[in-house]
Formats: C-alpha cells, structure tokens, sequence
C-alpha cells in the first residue's frame, strides 16, 4: 500500500464508510461509519452481538466485507489487488484471548513477525523485542512461555508483539475482558502510554471509566449500526438516544 | 567374542540349543544383513510417511476442492484396503509397467527392485493414517492463533510451519507414535515380496538350518528390540518438545 497520493496526516487515518458485512443471512454491519484521526484514541462501545468485534476485523481485512468502503491512509483496505502484507504493517490488533505462541517465549513471540513477515536482521530485533518487553513492564520474563504468564502479562506481551511491527494504527478487542480486576490496570496503563505517545488507537472496550478518560471519541453501537457517537464529555452526560442511555444506565 | 561363539556352539551340541545363526559366522552375516534392511526400511518409511503426512495435511487445509478430494480418496485407499494387498498392487501390478533400464551387466531390469517398492507402498499405507492424525493435530490448534498469525501478516504457509504445525505436532505425538510402531510391525510384510529383510532372512535360516523355534524367538526379541528403540526415542522427542505450561 503505497502511501496514496491523495492522503496526508491531516486527513482520517482511517475512514469506515457504510460498511456491510453478512455472516451467512446474518447482517452483522448495517451501514457502519466513523472517522479516526491520527494519534486520536477512539473507543467502541455497545452490548454483546453487536458487531464490536467484526467492525475490528474488517478494519484489519481479517474478514471480508459485504459493501461499503475502509480506507487506511487512503488505502482501499478491501481492494482486492491490495497487497495484505503493507496494511499489516500498518495496522496492528491486539486479541481478547491474547492468541500468544504458546510454544514460543514472550521474547519470541515479539521477535517471530518481524523476522519472518518484515525479514528485518535478528540482533537488531532482538534489542528491539527486549525494549518493547521492557516498555510494556515484563523485563525479567523474556524467556517465559505463555503458560507461565498470568493473563495480564500474556495480553501485555501481545501488546508488545503488535508493537514490534511498528503500527500506525493499533485495534484492541476488549483486550481486558479476560482479566481479573487487578490485572486490567496493568494492561490498561500500557495501552494509556501508547496513547501518550500518539499512538492510534481504536479500542473496543466495556471499561467505561477507561473510555472517558483516554478516549477522544466514543461510538456506541447496537445490532449492528453505530447508534450514537461524540467526546466522552458529551457523550457521557448527554447522551440523547435511550438505547444509548439504557446501556449506560446497565453498564455504569 | 570368538569364545562366546565357540560356548554357543556348545551348547547346540551339548543341550540342542540351536543359535547357528549366532555362531556361525555365514548365517550370522545374513541376519546382520537382513536386520540392516529393516533398519534402512524402517527409518527411509518413516520418514517418507511422516512427510506424506505434513503435506497431505496441508493439502488438506487448501481452498481447492479437487486437492481435498484427491487426498481424502487417496487416505480412504489406503486405510481401508489391506496393505499386503497394497504392495503386491505396487510390486506387481505397477511394477512391471515402469520402464527396464539396463544394469552393468549388461542386463535389463526393472527400474525399481522389491526394496523400492516395500518403501514405497509402506509409506504410503503409513502416510496415509499420518495425515489424518496430523489433521487431527491441525484442528485441536485454536483458531484463534492462527487468526493472531494471520493479523501479524504471516503467510499462510509461514502461519502453517511456524505456528501451526509446531503446535499440531506435540498434540499428536502420542498417536503418531502407535502409527510408527505398527509401521515398523509392518516392515515384516515386505517379506511377501522377497526383500531379503529380517524376516526374509530368518525364514531362509531355519528351513536350512531347522531351528524354528530359536529363529522365531529372536526374530520376536529383535522387534521387541527395534520398537523399543522406536518408542524410547519418540518419548525423548515428546519430553524435548514439551512446552512449560502448554498441554498436561
Ligand atoms: N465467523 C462468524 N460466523 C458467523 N457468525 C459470526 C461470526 N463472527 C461473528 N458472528 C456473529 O456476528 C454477530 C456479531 O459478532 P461480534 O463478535 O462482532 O460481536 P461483538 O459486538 O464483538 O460482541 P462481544 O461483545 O460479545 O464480543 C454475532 O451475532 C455473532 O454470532
Ligand atoms: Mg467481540
């Protein structure tokens, strides 16, 4: 994905457009839109089933969509000459299950795709994996393997994995929802440092109080359209739509 | 050495314990020999079959219809007709359909002997339960890696020898295991087409030399033996790949 002429930072880095996606008769995405501007932390939210999940993976071209348009730095994403390899450089998920290598060390696991899909030079990923181990709190625990990590310090190498492959862009699957309580801290504060950092973020979360205090903009959605949408300010005290107010009223 | 076999021989004479094909040094040669086909027999099906299997395997998980179809017809073949049948169809059916090629001498032979054909048609017969037990393997691998493989652009190759199959392999060692042991077993049928192998061999041993009974037990100690090399090795090997904190 050659950086489209067209595109510069100023503009969404990524642009959903009337996305439609069908699993079988299911319609999973009715007409879904929303923008993301560089360095912005956007957070979904919305109750199971209403397509959080399948929104993230058409973004990232996991699955295939129906109509409709996602364009990453100006790149059609579902052009099918696109090459998938350039969008994986671009945009990187974090899993809810985390998906580690269980039969790799955390440090391998960081090192295995920019060795194998970016072909960089080992010594100098190496150094660059036990940087990112170290960003993410984990130094002592190169030579883990996944099962011996705790739930947190699984998800919090899989950050890191994604990091490795220098993402523009970084989508989260309710990456704490697996978690216990004093763990999710642990996982959120990487991900408000990457934040910090300027990092894109699109995140799909139930963690409410996480949402309003990183997010720059909050998406509700419901069975499968986007429902309601704004800055958390806004979009926590006033929200208009009563399918919005209700699941608050739940969640909060 | 010598002496041991000079005590064997005595004891043939004094007890009528007939070991001829220890102390006899033409016989003893023979059995080496044939014991040395089915080691090379053994080890060259092995790993035939367990490359049959990591393809066949893949083939299966591809997106073309006709390459599915083809293994699925090729491993019910395989597994569901008797594998004496299977090699006498290669050695005799197929064998002299491939062309003669002229040895040294001057003569013209066919191109593949008994040994080449036992080799192929036992992988084949073992490939094809290795497919399915790597299948087998392949399907207990979650999803949802590969799907991480997948998001972090690995090919779909890259996801299969890197991910994939590592994984698939240490969920099927056990069954991969019981498949090699009745392969080696099976090495004995090559017998049915003369492959002087160990079996061959004992069989010639005892109708010249009459000793059935002491042929037959250490023909059984003999695979006792090589399977037990076998199952130690594989257990080594599933000791070795053991991950901490995957699996048991
Ligand atoms: N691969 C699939 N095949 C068929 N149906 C699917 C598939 N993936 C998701 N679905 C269906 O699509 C709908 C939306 O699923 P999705 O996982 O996107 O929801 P979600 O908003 O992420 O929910 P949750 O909060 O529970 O994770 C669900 O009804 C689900 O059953
Ligand atoms: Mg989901």
């Amino acid at each position: 994905m050659q950086a489209n002429a067209a595109w510069t930072p100023d503009q969404p880095i990524v642009s959903v457009r009337d996305v439609h996606k069908s699993y079988g008769k299911v319609e999973v995405l009715k007409g879904v839109s929303l923008d993301v501007r560089k360095g912005e932390v956007v957070c979904i939210i919305g109750p199971s089933g209403s397509g959080k999940s399948t929104l993230l993976r058409c973004i990232n071209a996991l699955v295939g969509i129906d109509k409709g348009s996602i364009l990453v730095e100006g790149q059609e994403v579902h052009d099918p000459k696109l090459d998938k390899l350039e969008l994986r450089k671009k945009v990187s998920m974090v899993f809810q299950q985390y998906n580690l290598f269980p039969h790799k060390t955390a440090l391998e696991n960081v090192m295995m795709a920019p060795i194998l899909v970016l072909k960089r030079p080992k010594e100098e990923v190496e150094a660059q994996a036990r940087r990112l181990i170290k960003k993410v709190r984990l130094e002592g625990k190169e030579n883990s393997y996944p099962g011996e990590l705790s739930g947190g310090q699984q998800q919090r190498v899989a950050i890191a994995r994604s990091l490795a492959m220098t993402p523009d862009v970084m989508l989260f699957d309710e990456v704490t929802s697996a978690l216990d309580p004093e763990t999710v801290k642990e996982v959120l504060s990487t991900i408000r440092e990457l934040a910090d950092d300027g990092m894109t973020c699109i995140l799909v979360t139930h963690e409410m109080g996480f949402a309003r205090e990183v997010g720059d903009h909050i998406y509700f959605t419901e069975k499968g359209v986007i429902v309601e949408h704004g800055p958390p300010a806004t979009f926590f005290k006033e929200a208009r739509d009563p399918r919005t107010r209700e699941f608050l009223s739940q969640i909060l | 050495m010598d002496s041991f076999w000079e005590f064997l021989r005595h004891v043939h004479d004094a007890y009528g314990i007939n070991l001829v094909h220890f102390y006899d040094s033409f016989e003893r040669g023979r059995l080496l020999k044939g014991m040395l086909t089915t080691l090379q027999l053994s080890v060259l099906c092995i790993g035939l079959s367990i490359l049959i299997g990591i393809f066949g395997a893949w083939l299966q998980g591809s997106r073309f219809r006709v390459l599915k179809t083809l293994v699925q017809a090729y491993i019910q073949f395989f597994r569901n007709t008797p594998p004496l049948v299977q090699m006498f169809f290669f050695y005799f059916a197929l064998g002299p359909l491939m062309p003669r090629v002229v040895n040294d001498y001057g003569i013209a032979q066919p191109m593949l002997g008994s040994f080449a054909w036992a080799m192929i048609s036992l992988s084949f017969f073992a490939g094809a339960f290795n497919i399915e037990i790597f299948r087998s393997g392949i399907d207990a691998v979650q999803s949802a890696t590969v799907e991480a493989a997948d998001a972090l652009g690995f090919s779909r190759w890259q996801a299969y020898r890197y991910v994939i199959l590592p994984l698939a392999v240490r969920i099927c060692l056990p069954a991969l295991n019981n498949n090699l042991v009745n392969l080696v077993k099976t090495t004995t049928q090559a017998y049915a087409i003369a492959v002087p192998e160990t079996l061959f061999v004992a069989s010639q041993i005892w109708s010249d030399r009459i000793n059935v009974l002491e042929m037959m037990i250490t023909l059984l100690l003999f695979y006792l033996f090589l399977v037990g090399i076998l199952v130690w090795g594989m257990i080594r090997l599933e000791r070795a790949l053991a991950i901490p904190g995957f699996g048991r």
